[in-house]
């Protein structure tokens, strides 16, 4: 068991310095720090400075070691656009990014998890095929048409939702909350809906798999022959033995989510770190694009671990299949 | 259909795939969603591949845009006229031609995309699956590597990187090989994972080990012997894929880190089409949002159609 | 859970939100300003922006004519030296008193080699202390224009700049962090209370302002937004009350919407193409010349240009299409230099025959995508035009800052440019920023190596001459010979729209396209 944990711990670091590498050569090669960060007039000397202030004469090598140990210290520099500390810039736009994915996994859930039981077990009948075919259309629409429709339908036409950014905010020190006020909570609903569908048809679809392989199994077949009721059945039995592959692909999915959730920051002007991910790749802010890539990266590896250890702790058969197809958006 | 690649066991081969090809056709039948699907993908790929012909202007051909004919509107409303069925936007470029230029340009980068993957992805699980040991721990780990970033940002930057390294004057010209690159580097995995676990079990299969016993070369085994039997596996995931390839594509151009406005894909389209959106020009934005959706509606409801189709045990 | 609600509960009271109060002017730009710091960068939206904090020593009034400011009279002692006397009793934001000190820390400041502003006081050369109100500033011999360059060098407290340490230029180069970047302290209007970039940015009222306060607002909370469309819609919902990049084509659905107001007029800068002429192109398939140096073929690409369609069809009708680089409101305009090459395609074909290139060439050309009105769509559309009459243009788009980049480094063939002469208002500047050529504080945007040594007399002497009239008729003179030359191609002048929500009663809105909310009224 401790062994298997220092393992995956152990992969999850090697991953990491993969990472490491790749935000490293995207320094190395995306643009000339020296020329990006100097005014024009600069003159010849200024740029020799430069160069040797940025450790840009070292050996490759012993640069990438440097950039890893900045960066284990949460050391990325100056934004190239704004002139601040990348740490302070993201650090100011992480809570956005973070409200708006746990409101949609939330919302997922409580949405995707009753309609898949509910397609599961109406199998075949009508109802089931609609609610399937509208799980196909969830999955198919992509999130900045349903976020450009959301916008025309609620702001435009019923003017009932605010059309861009998080609303009020509360500032509670290192944090900033869009939950305390009613106009922070309507900013979410949108950008919450238009990112929240494809996770929604997604839950709904893995349920219903699920459900209808653990309805095949034995011990279901022979709840029903013991003569006990359907419904304790389907929700006693049978949804608590698929829980735990939906808990692992919502966990994968909040991480794949933080990613994601640029499309919808980018429709909805929502002022997270996707949003300003899209803007550093734009303006080849370099070091911005690096800590932004090296922190989701962090989280995603860290969700993946923690969902990883719980289905060891759970369930000893660990089922590569079901990873394997988890991230394929 | 590629069916007829479907695998079987080599010993009961004939008798067997005439069993599945006659049981996917009545699947078919009587799947009106999938027929459906089938034939709006149909449409699409004959209308984009036909389309210097069908179709009253090349957008790509600067040559062919004119001013004065810029924001006409569909032909049934008012101020609309022939050939500019669908209107134009604000270039004078005709929106029906646009979007099936640019519906080519999706299906191709998606398409390629995910037969590169595959392709990729098959050899590394083949590979990793048949080998094993060192070879295999290599190839898995790099996989969790890909798995660990998500799919979004590697393309972005992937494609962010290409970009600059590239020269400007051929930027536009490689966007799409670009594209077609990112996309296949973060999605050769799942094949490679699913292929490899395939491989695995046939590999432990005894006709196998009768090939190895009469010393039928490795390579032999793999390509005659093993690979036929995890295709079916490979296609399956790859149609479910297209709809996804498709869809990451578009959400890059959308963006505006995927295709060039001088060359626009539905994404591109809908990046332009949407500063339109509230002036009164929702044709330049809303068909092809539609005709994006249409297709990956329809890859998917192919996709689904097909796993299901494939896979006996959900019967 | 409990503690974590208390604790929530009492940050409301004491954080940073954004109450709603009647007096909130919300302002949705298109894009961010670029900095806190007026010395940061030259650009004209971010100093306008700036100007409702910090002040100079004089400015433009309502009519766009200089009047006192910080400074209340002044004088001109000899050909290299003005006297300043100082508004007295003014405070800066945090209650320190403005005084001699604080003008000669701002001048030591913008004028310093590593000050990114410094080509917006070129003649300056030294300032001297003569008491606690009165300042001498040495400029070269007869400059005309000083007045002019003073209404943009805001006026930073000394004091403020020392205690930070923040009295030179921010310089990424030395690692000079800048406290002024993110921090601001000056004498005007309103206050600087928040700001987080590309986010939000939170003014108060200064009640304390020694001007007489015309304005009703509060608080102005300036959230830039970058898609048109969630502005357009932000306006419609009345989530925002003001914007001063209202886009053009969807002005009508604007003004007919109940309660939107839109202001749009022609603005000051000018749009205009400019071409390479170094001797080798940069990127073209003629690779042993540059085309560009025939006059036959600048007038072949002029030719080509259908300008009455463009500002049909792209700018909605609202530009004004001008041969001329300078706007009308612009001293050194003479209306000879409106006339434009005729929309022609034979002639231009014929013309690029004449040259030598019947099968066109190719060449590439740069723009940005968000800088001016409808930049992008103005340069698909005259890719479309050149190529119609075989030349093959690569166009080149991306961010400003990125493009502006390419352009210093003359990694271009063909390019846009819009100048508005500001701050100076006055054809000087374009002739001494763009068409001087590039030598000492002259020709700093001369990007393509362009020169011609009768326009840089002229130019040379105009920036000698104290007498207005000599001095503008050598400007026009300069302009002239650029014309005849088609050293460059202007295209309009653009226009600008601003939108107004339901609760702003009045905005001034005059053509150098600069919002003034200290003259602001809204609804009570």
């Amino acid at each position: 068991m401790l062994l298997l944990i220092l393992k995956r711990l152990g992969n999850a670091v090697i991953v990491l310095l993969a990472v490491a590498l790749l935000a490293f050569t995207i320094f190395k090669f995306l643009g000339d720090p020296v020329q990006l960060m100097l005014n024009p007039q600069a003159t010849q000397e200024e740029r020799d400075m430069l160069t040797e202030r940025l450790g840009l004469n070292d050996p490759v090598p012993l640069q990438f070691a440097k950039f890893v140990f900045n960066a284990v210290q949460g050391e990325f520099g100056m934004s190239y656009r704004n002139q601040l500390p990348v740490m302070q810039v993201i650090a100011e736009r992480f809570p956005a990014t973070l409200e708006l994915v746990l409101v949609s996994t939330i919302a997922a859930l409580l949405i995707g998890l009753p309609l898949g039981v509910f397609a599961a077990i109406k199998g075949g009948t009508v109802l089931a095929r609609i609610a399937h075919l509208v799980s196909m259309i969830g999955v198919s629409v992509p999130a900045f048409v349903i976020g450009i429709v959301l916008i025309l339908v609620f702001s435009i036409e019923l003017k009932v939702l605010p059309a861009f950014g998080r609303g009020e905010v509360v500032d509670l020190g290192y944090w900033t909350t869009g939950f305390l006020t009613a106009s922070g909570r309507a900013a979410l609903v949108m950008p919450a809906i238009s990112l929240a569908l494809f996770q929604i048809s997604f839950i709904m679809r893995l349920v219903t798999s699920e459900m209808l392989e653990v309805l095949r199994i034995d011990f279901i077949r022979f709840a029903r022959a013991r003569g006990l009721k359907a419904r304790a059945i389907y929700f006693r039995h049978a949804l608590r033995n698929c829980l735990m592959p939906v808990v692992t692909i919502t966990g994968m999915l909040f991480g794949d989510l933080i990613a994601f959730t640029l499309v919808t920051e980018i429709v909805f002007q929502w002022p997270g770190m996707g949003f300003l991910f899209v803007q550093s790749v734009q303006y080849v802010d370099i070091p911005v694009m690096a800590a932004y890539l090296m922190i989701v990266c962090c989280i995603f590896i860290l969700i993946n671990l923690i969902v990883d250890l719980i289905y060891v702790v759970v369930d000893p058969r660990v089922d590569q299949l079901v990873r394997g197809g988890s991230n394929g958006r | 259909m590629a069916v007829d690649q479907a695998p079987t066991r080599p010993s009961l081969s004939q008798r067997l795939a005439a069993a599945w090809d006659s049981d996917i056709c009545w699947s078919f039948r009587h799947s009106p969603l999938a027929i459906v699907s089938a034939a709006l993908l149909l449409l699409v790929a004959f209308t984009s591949s036909f389309a210097e012909v069908l179709m009253p202007q090349n957008p790509f051909d600067m040559m062919q845009l004119f001013l004065d004919k810029a924001n006409l509107p569909p032909v049934w409303l008012e101020g609309g006229s022939w050939p500019y069925i669908l209107g134009t936007d604000m270039q004078g470029r005709d929106v029906l031609s646009a979007i099936v230029y640019g519906s080519r340009i999706s299906l191709l980068i998606g398409a390629a995309s995910v037969l590169l993957s595959m392709s990729v992805g098959v050899l590394i699980g083949l590979l990793s699956g048949y080998l094993g040991g060192i070879v295999d721990n290599l190839l898995m780990r790099l996989g969790d590597a890909v798995m660990s970033i998500p799919t979004l940002l590697v393309a972005i930057l992937v494609s962010a990187i290409f970009r600059g390294l590239l020269p400007p004057e051929f930027r536009d010209a490689f966007a799409p090989l670009i594209l077609v690159l990112a996309l296949t580097l973060t999605s050769w995995v799942v094949y490679a994972r699913m292929v490899r676990a395939v491989t695995m079990v046939e590999a432990g299969k005894e006709y196998v080990l009768a090939a190895r016993i009469i010393k039928v070369p490795r390579r032999r085994i793999i390509l005659r012997h093993i690979l036929p039997n995890v295709l079916a596996v490979a296609l399956v995931t790859a149609t479910l894929n297209l709809g996804l390839a498709i869809l990451a594509e578009a959400t890059l151009s959308f963006l505006g880190v995927g295709m060039p406005s001088a060359q626009p894909s539905l994404g591109t389209l809908i990046r332009i089409g949407n500063q339109y959106f509230f002036s009164g020009t929702w044709w330049i934005v809303l068909f092809p949002a539609l005709q994006l959706t249409l297709i990956i509606l329809a890859v998917n409801l192919l996709g689904d159609w097909l796993r299901d189709a494939l896979n006996p045990k959900l019967k | 859970m409990v503690g974590w609600k208390i604790a929530a509960v009492l940050a409301i009271g004491a954080a940073v939100t954004t109450p709603a109060f009647a007096e909130t002017l919300r302002w949705a730009p298109q894009r961010d300003i670029v900095s806190m710091d007026p010395y940061s960068f030259g650009d004209t939206f971010t100093l306008s922006v700036l100007n409702h904090v910090y002040e100079g020593l004089v400015r433009y009034d309502e009519t766009l004519q200089i009047e006192p400011a910080l400074a209340e009279s002044w004088e001109v002692v000899s050909p290299t030296k003005w006297r300043f006397k100082l508004r007295q009793g003014v405070k800066y934001h945090d209650g320190a008193e403005f005084t001699a000190d604080d003008v000669l820390a701002s001048l030591k400041r913008v004028s310093d080699p590593t000050s990114p502003l410094r080509g917006n006081l070129p003649a300056y050369v030294s300032s001297e202390k003569i008491d606690d109100y009165t300042v001498d500033i040495n400029v070269t011999e007869n400059y005309p224009l000083l007045l002019n360059d003073l209404t943009n060098i805001h006026i930073f407290d000394g004091g403020w700049l020392t205690t930070n340490n923040a009295e030179a230029p921010t310089d990424v180069a030395k690692g000079v962090e800048g406290y002024a970047t993110s921090h601001a302290n000056g004498t005007g209007p309103f206050k600087f209370i928040s700001r987080q970039p590309d986010v939000q940015t939170v003014f108060e009222v200064n009640p304390e302002w020694w001007d007489e306060r015309q304005h009703n607002i509060d608080k102005i909370v300036m959230t830039p937004i970058t898609s048109s469309a969630t502005r357009v819609a932000a306006l419609i919902s009345g989530e925002i009350d003001f914007t001063n990049q209202a886009p053009l084509q969807d002005l009508p659905r604007l003004e007919a919407t109940a309660g939107l107001k839109v202001l749009s007029n022609s603005e000051l800068r000018t749009i205009f193409f400019v071409l390479n002429q170094r001797d080798k192109a940069f990127e073209s398939d003629v690779t042993d010349k540059n085309p560009l140096q025939d006059i036959k073929v600048r007038q072949a690409l002029y030719h080509a240009i259908d300008a009455d369609s463009i500002q049909k069809v792209v700018m909605s009708g609202l530009s004004r299409t001008t041969g001329s680089l300078v706007s009308p409101a612009i001293p050194g305009y003479v209306p000879e230099l409106d006339e434009r090459l005729a929309y022609d395609p034979e002639l231009a074909k014929s013309l690029l025959a004449e040259a030598g290139y019947p099968n066109g060439f190719s060449f590439s050309f740069l723009c940005r995508n968000t800088e001016f009105v409808n930049e992008e769509q103005i340069c698909q559309a005259v890719a479309a035009m050149w190529s119609r009459i075989g030349l093959r243009p690569n166009l080149n788009l991306g961010p400003t800052t990125i493009q502006d980049a390419k352009f210093d480094a003359g990694q271009f063939d063909v390019g846009t440019l819009g100048w508005a002469n500001e701050p100076m208002l006055d054809s000087y500047s374009i002739l001494v920023q763009v068409v001087h050529s590039k030598t000492g504080n002259a020709g700093v945007f001369n990007w393509g190596g362009w020169s011609d040594a009768q326009i840089d007399a002229n130019i040379d002497e105009a920036g000698r001459t104290v007498d207005r009239a000599t001095r503008l008729d050598l400007q026009a003179k300069a302009l002239l010979r650029a014309n005849e030359l088609s050293m460059f191609i202007p295209v309009h002048q653009q226009p600008m729209a601003w939108a107004t929500g339901a609760k702003v009663v009045s905005v001034l809105q005059l053509n150098d396209n600069k919002a003034r909310h200290w003259l602001t009224r809204m609804a009570e």
